[in-house]
């Protein structure tokens, strides 16, 4: 139903098409396409995802209006093809191998928890397609298929553990998830790396909860008893969506302040953020590759793009928009470079791109299909803002397997010839040290 | 006993300063004197909008030592992040957010410097290692203070990092504080200051005075002393204050726990109470439940939009405006939907999930799919500390005296209205209670709105303590039927004890399986109850349960 509507003819794309048409005549018949480039979006609109997944079908939206009215691209105007697999990752699969076979997109943008990911994948992979994955993630994977935009955990997870341990002083550590694969394989490459840090074992303590866990009284009780025996404690929080919110209510109810034991996040950002009183979370923090708050002359032009896109001069943008955008404008040159949106031709173009990001720098595409992304720490202001605190010093490239699991430390990922290997192991020199597939 | 002179070289040097400081304040009440100072002052305060956070905190520091009679109120402006710097021109103001953007205030007279709106000012960005100082050293300011919460927070505050000055500070306040609790909190600092004297009698006499202290503090001083002092009496005292100390944190962590229980059985309670009458009374399994909650929790939100500036007032008009509309939803589906489905409970159930859908659907198109923020009224927010090892969230037991009303209310509402009196005859034998000229129809549609109309206000609870959003009344319908299953289908008084043994059960729980398996156990401890008892803890009587 929505597919449908979405793809029918508006009078502007009529009268794009009838100029570009014109154009295409007086520039000759090589330039005659004027079929549109069919962008696919696959994020959920219902279900429990739809909270963070609608602004990122709608930023998608946005960016291909600002395409179109440069011109779209090759001379065709780009269209974009919406689904919702409605939060329920079987669904992901089918609405990818729709938007492949039957509506025979160029590209997909999307998919935000691991698990709806690990279910597109054997998809892309089979009919050929391309996604780009907008969101930070637990890394271990990288497929020929797919463009990592989000974080891998050296690029968020270990940094801001570096950042507490240095500059904070915190010598005790609560690692706190939701329970599933993200927390999981994050805590353990973090429990490793903490370890190797000369973190004594009964300095760490792990604790996964439900997702939509609500009743968190126990939990914080046992954290300040944790962090009340003498040494600095903070918790590393991977704890997912809904929730955060009676998380940090019930930090503030017992007395939890962020320069007693302070939180760092790492699936909190502005969006979350929106829904919550966040006088009392002033101080806590979370570790992106981008925040709404820096001051770029870039990052400005796209709030108030954004803004005006959504009509509310209060919506708010996050970081897996930012990646969004690095990854679209990737996109978009890789085509221009390659002439085509040929799907191999695009893969093979993407390696080595380089586009501005929103924080002033720049993100390239890395030969393991990861991009490189600036690390920074942001600590709650009182308007759901976050104030950078600290920062890495360049981009930091993303790493497709962690160095820190001894299972993975021997393997890259390489999708240049002659390797075009997504799991080569450098010990034993073959290309299956992991089964990501599944 | 040989009286201890404590380190009397720095005490002097302690004392000249003081006194030097005191000076310094006598002069600056002079106002011929204070004004070339004010300049000086604003410097400073310039300075605290500096580029780099070690420079920011350096300022901070000097803004304090200034001594200047509003080094205070711009340090808490600084530390409550309401300090702001003009982005034309760069200077410093303390400012207020108000409709239309932010009332400003002078930092360095306190007088009002006009408005600002929000493109005009940015905040003073601080980092928890600064703010942390600023506690630090509004904490030494703090304990002249004329507020006792303030001198309270400022000596829980120093007990943590207890400076000579701030020890010298406490010895001089001492005498004269009012408040036993905080001269308590003093002494228990003076005894933490003599644990670090060289006389082992000293040492010995101050590990004693620490006996019954429960601060995290004290507890891990002693550890080290029990440890590390050279003299062995002083370390097996210390032992002993430990264990006892120990013991009595153990019991107030027992005690904390029984609180959690039950503030976590209330919640279930509140949830449960509406599907108790739906589900026990009518026979209606309602999936919808959930949603008449969420839609309870919705009505708070937008009673607090409609009185934004009154939000310690909305949540007792929300409490009535809940009801009436959960209740409203309620008849609607009791008359538009239930009433063709009596007697078949597999298609109720049908009908009712598939109504659930359309409620989230409903929500998500109206409000986003995003979540409301809904604020907590003052006077719900903070807690109550018995003592530093114990302290009871004050949301929470405002939710356990909540629910324990609106039991109350149904309970009168059962046994003593005729509305109760005609729910009682219609659930037992609907033929009769018509026979005898009650209409059923009527009944049933009021009775379902009383259920949800109760749910409604289990929502106005639940959007003090979790999330306002479309999948607000999912998390909670599982739950509830655990409880109405487990209490005794039909029984107010089964769903009371149910919550509460199902909560604290929980809780006793989850510190040693962690919360994923803690509710596995539950659920299999309800399983295993309900092989034996079928009817639940409270087994109804009487024809309906024989037919039923």
């Amino acid at each position: 139903m929505t597919e449908q509507r979405l793809r029918a003819h508006s009078p502007r794309r009529a009268l794009v098409a009838g100029a570009l048409a014109l154009a295409g005549l007086t520039a000759g018949p090589a330039m005659a396409q004027d079929d549109p480039i069919r962008v696919g979006i696959l994020h959920s609109l219902s279900g429990t995802m739809a909270i963070s997944e609608t602004t990122l079908k709608e930023t998608v939206e946005m960016l291909i209006e600002q395409q179109n009215a440069e011109g779209g691209l090759l001379g065709r105007e780009l269209e974009p093809v919406v689904v919702d697999p409605a939060s329920d990752w079987p669904r992901f699969a089918e609405q990818a191998r729709q938007l492949l076979s039957e509506d025979e997109v160029d590209v997909i943008f999307g998919a935000w928890t691991s698990v709806s990911r690990k279910s597109v994948l054997p998809v892309v992979e089979e009919l050929n397609g391309l996604l780009f994955y907008p969101v930070q993630y637990e890394g271990e994977e990288s497929s020929e298929n797919v463009f990592y935009l989000g974080a891998a955990p050296n690029q968020q997870a270990i940094p801001a553990v570096d950042y507490l341990m240095n500059q904070v002083g915190v010598e005790r550590w609560a690692l706190l998830g939701t329970d599933y694969v993200y927390p999981r394989t994050t805590n353990k490459i973090l429990e490793q790396y903490l370890q190797d840090s000369g973190v004594a074992a009964e300095d760490i303590m792990i604790n996964y909860t439900p997702f939509g866990h609500s009743d968190w009284q126990s939990i914080v009780s046992e954290v300040r008893e944790f962090g009340s025996q003498g040494k600095k404690t903070a918790v590393v929080s991977t704890i997912n969506g809904d929730a955060n919110v009676p998380f940090y209510t019930e930090l503030g109810n017992q007395g939890v302040s962020a320069s007693d034991i302070p939180v760092v996040a790492f699936s909190v950002g502005e969006q979350e953020l929106s829904g919550m009183d966040t006088e009392p979370l002033v101080g806590h923090l979370a570790a992106w590759n981008y925040f709404m708050s820096v001051p770029t002359e870039e990052n400005l032009d796209f709030i108030q793009a954004w803004h005006e896109f959504q009509g509310d001069t209060d919506a708010v943008t996050n970081d897996p928009m930012e990646a969004h955008y690095i990854g679209f404008n990737m996109w978009v040159k890789a085509v221009q470079r390659a002439g085509t949106t040929d799907v191999d031709a695009v893969k093979e173009a993407m390696i080595g791109v380089t586009v501005p990001n929103l924080s002033g720098g720049y993100a390239a595409m890395m030969p393991n299909h990861h991009a490189t992304k600036p690390v920074m720490i942001g600590e709650i202001q009182p308007d759901g803002q976050f104030a950078v605190v600290w920062e890495t010093p360049g981009e930091v490239p993303g790493d497709a397997w962690s160095d820190y699991l001894p299972e993975s430390a021997d393997i890259i990922a390489d999708w240049r010839r002659p390797l075009a290997c997504g799991n080569y192991n450098v010990a034993t020199a073959t290309c299956s040290g992991q089964d990501y597939g599944d | 006993m040989q009286s201890f002179r404590y380190r009397p070289q720095p005490r002097i040097g302690e004392i000249c300063r003081l006194a030097l400081l005191a000076l310094v304040l006598c002069l600056l009440a002079v106002p011929a004197v204070a004004q070339p100072d004010d300049e000086a002052f604003a410097d400073l305060v310039r300075q605290l909008n500096a580029d780099s956070f070690p420079a920011k905190s350096a300022a901070a520091a000097a803004v304090a030592e200034s001594g200047h009679p509003r080094a205070e109120p711009v340090l808490r402006a600084l530390s409550e992040s309401r300090l702001f710097f003009r982005i034309r021109g760069g200077d410093v103001v303390i400012a207020r957010e108000t409709e239309d953007g932010y009332a400003l205030t002078d930092p360095v007279t306190g007088e009002p410097a006009g408005e600002a709106t929000r493109y005009e000012i940015r905040r003073v960005v601080i980092n928890n290692a600064i703010r942390g100082e600023i506690q630090d050293l509004l904490a030494v300011a703090g304990l002249n203070s004329p507020e006792p919460a303030t001198r309270e927070a400022a000596v829980d505050r120093l007990l943590s990092n207890l400076s000579r000055e701030a020890t010298n500070l406490i010895r001089a306040a001492i005498e004269d504080e009012p408040v036993a609790t905080i001269r308590e909190t003093m002494a228990v600092a003076l005894a933490l200051s003599r644990l670090e004297a060289e006389d082992p009698a000293v040492r010995l006499e101050a590990v004693g005075a620490l006996e019954g202290a429960l601060q995290d503090r004290v507890r891990n001083r002693l550890r080290d002393v029990a440890e590390q002092d050279p003299d062995p009496a002083v370390q097996r005292r210390a032992a002993e204050v430990l264990t006892s100390i120990e013991n009595e944190r153990a019991w107030w962590g027992l005690a904390e726990q029984v609180f959690f229980g039950l503030s976590m059985g209330s919640v279930l309670m509140l949830a449960a109470f509406g599907l108790a009458i739906t589900f026990g009374v009518m026979g209606v399994i309602n999936m919808a439940h959930g949603e008449l909650i969420m839609i309870g929790a919705y009505t708070t939100y937008v009673v607090q939009q409609l009185m934004p500036n009154h939000i310690d007032a909305s949540i007792l008009v929300a409490i009535p405006a809940a009801f009436l509309v959960a209740g409203a939803f309620g008849v609607a589906i009791e008359r538009g939907v239930i009433r063709f489905l009596y007697g078949r409970p597999l298609e109720t159930l049908l009908a009712t999930f598939g109504l659930s859908l359309v409620l989230q659907q409903l929500v998500r198109t109206v409000f986003s799919p995003l979540n409301r923020q809904v604020n907590t009224p003052s006077w719900m927010s903070g807690s109550l500390e018995l003592n530093p090892v114990f302290t009871l969230t004050l949301n929470r037991l405002y939710v356990i005296a909540f629910a324990l009303a609106v039991f109350f209310v149904l309970i009168a509402v059962f046994k003593r209205t005729t509305l109760g009196l005609r729910v009682r005859a219609v659930s037992q034998n609907r033929a009769m209670a018509r026979a005898v000229g009650v209409s059923s129809a009527r009944v049933d549609a009021l009775t379902f709105g009383l259920g949800a109309g109760v749910a409604g206000l289990a929502g106005v609870a639940l959007s003090q303590l979790t999330n306002v959003g479309p999948n607000l009344g999912q998390g909670y319908i599982i739950d509830s039927f655990l409880v109405v299953v487990f209490g005794g289908v039909g029984n107010l008084w089964g769903t009371l004890v149910g919550g509460l043994t199902l909560g604290v059960l929980n809780k006793f729980l989850e510190p040693q399986t962690g919360a994923v398996l803690a509710k596995v156990l539950v659920l299999m401890f309800i399983i295993l109850f309900i092989q034996k008892r079928p009817q639940g803890l409270f087994p109804q009587r009487g024809r309906a349960a024989a037919e039923g």
